[in-house]
């Protein structure tokens, strides 16, 4: 789809979900620099759909759009969700749960961009 | 300070979130082969869209406190190590009636095994928040 997209979103992800596996290991709650790093890969993210879309309506439809469509989705809600479920736990936990959610985007971002190339099935 | 205690505190917060994220997997898999290619392989969407419910009542048992949910979450759980054991042997045992995979084919190595891991954990974690009696 778009590849500098696509790697700046997983390298981002990847980092985060490292510091907070660091800040598991450390015993910490979800801290403020860790959730304003999250609320950035979110925005990527939602740069990342907006591309998606502009790129649906303008260049070509994948093989399987009803299943690209989905990673979209979930790529937008994934780290919302986490958050909303981390955030009434103050414990390592919580921090797990973060971790977590940063760990799935490279998955969704690797399965969109092969749906978007037609590689692979449902 | 005491921790809240209950199948969705603690590290029952992670494990409510990895069993919440094959819900969501499972489920969305499901509606998108039931919807657009049911004829292909009806027994293997079924049962995907069987798994997803599992995996949602799962999600919901667990992320829930009570004596009642525990026992729901129990039930999930168990149907779910017996769904993987059987449909991933199934899967490898006639292959042909498996032209695509489902969650729980080849004990889920489509999802890094964690299918056929997730349940084992589960029970164990259920087993540490039994409720009193």
């Amino acid at each position: 789809m778009v590849d500098g997209l696509a790697t700046a979103v997983t390298v981002v992800a990847l980092v985060l979900a490292a510091w907070a596996l660091i800040e598991v290991l450390r015993g910490k709650a979800p801290h403020r620099p860790l959730l304003i790093g999250v609320a950035g890969l979110e925005a990527v993210l939602v740069v990342q759909v907006i591309v998606a879309v502009v790129k649906l309506v303008t260049d070509r439809v994948p093989d399987e759009p009803a299943t690209f469509v989905g990673y979209l989705v979930a790529s937008l809600i994934i780290l919302p969700i986490g958050y909303f479920w981390a955030w009434s736990e103050k414990n390592r936990s919580a921090t797990g749960v973060v971790a977590l959610a940063c760990l799935v985007i490279p998955v969704l971002v690797l399965r969109m961009n092969q749906v978007w190339d037609g590689v692979g099935g449902v | 300070m005491s921790e809240p205690t209950g199948t969705a505190h603690g590290p029952g917060r992670v494990l409510v979130s990895v069993y919440g994220l094959f819900a969501l997997a499972a489920g969305a898999r499901a509606g998108v082969q039931l919807a657009t290619k049911f004829s292909v392989a009806p027994i293997a969407y079924l049962l995907s869209a069987f798994a997803a419910l599992v995996y949602i009542g799962a999600t919901v048992a667990l992320a829930r406190s009570g004596a009642r949910w525990w026992r729901v979450a129990l039930v999930c759980c168990s149907i779910e190590l017996a769904g993987v054991l059987a449909v991933g042997t199934a899967s490898l045992a006639l292959p042909e009636d498996f032209p695509d995979a489902t969650v729980w084919s080849d004990y889920g190595s489509g999802y890094g095994f964690v299918p056929l891991v997730l349940p084992v954990l589960g029970l164990l974690w259920l087993r540490r928040t039994r409720p009193d009696r």
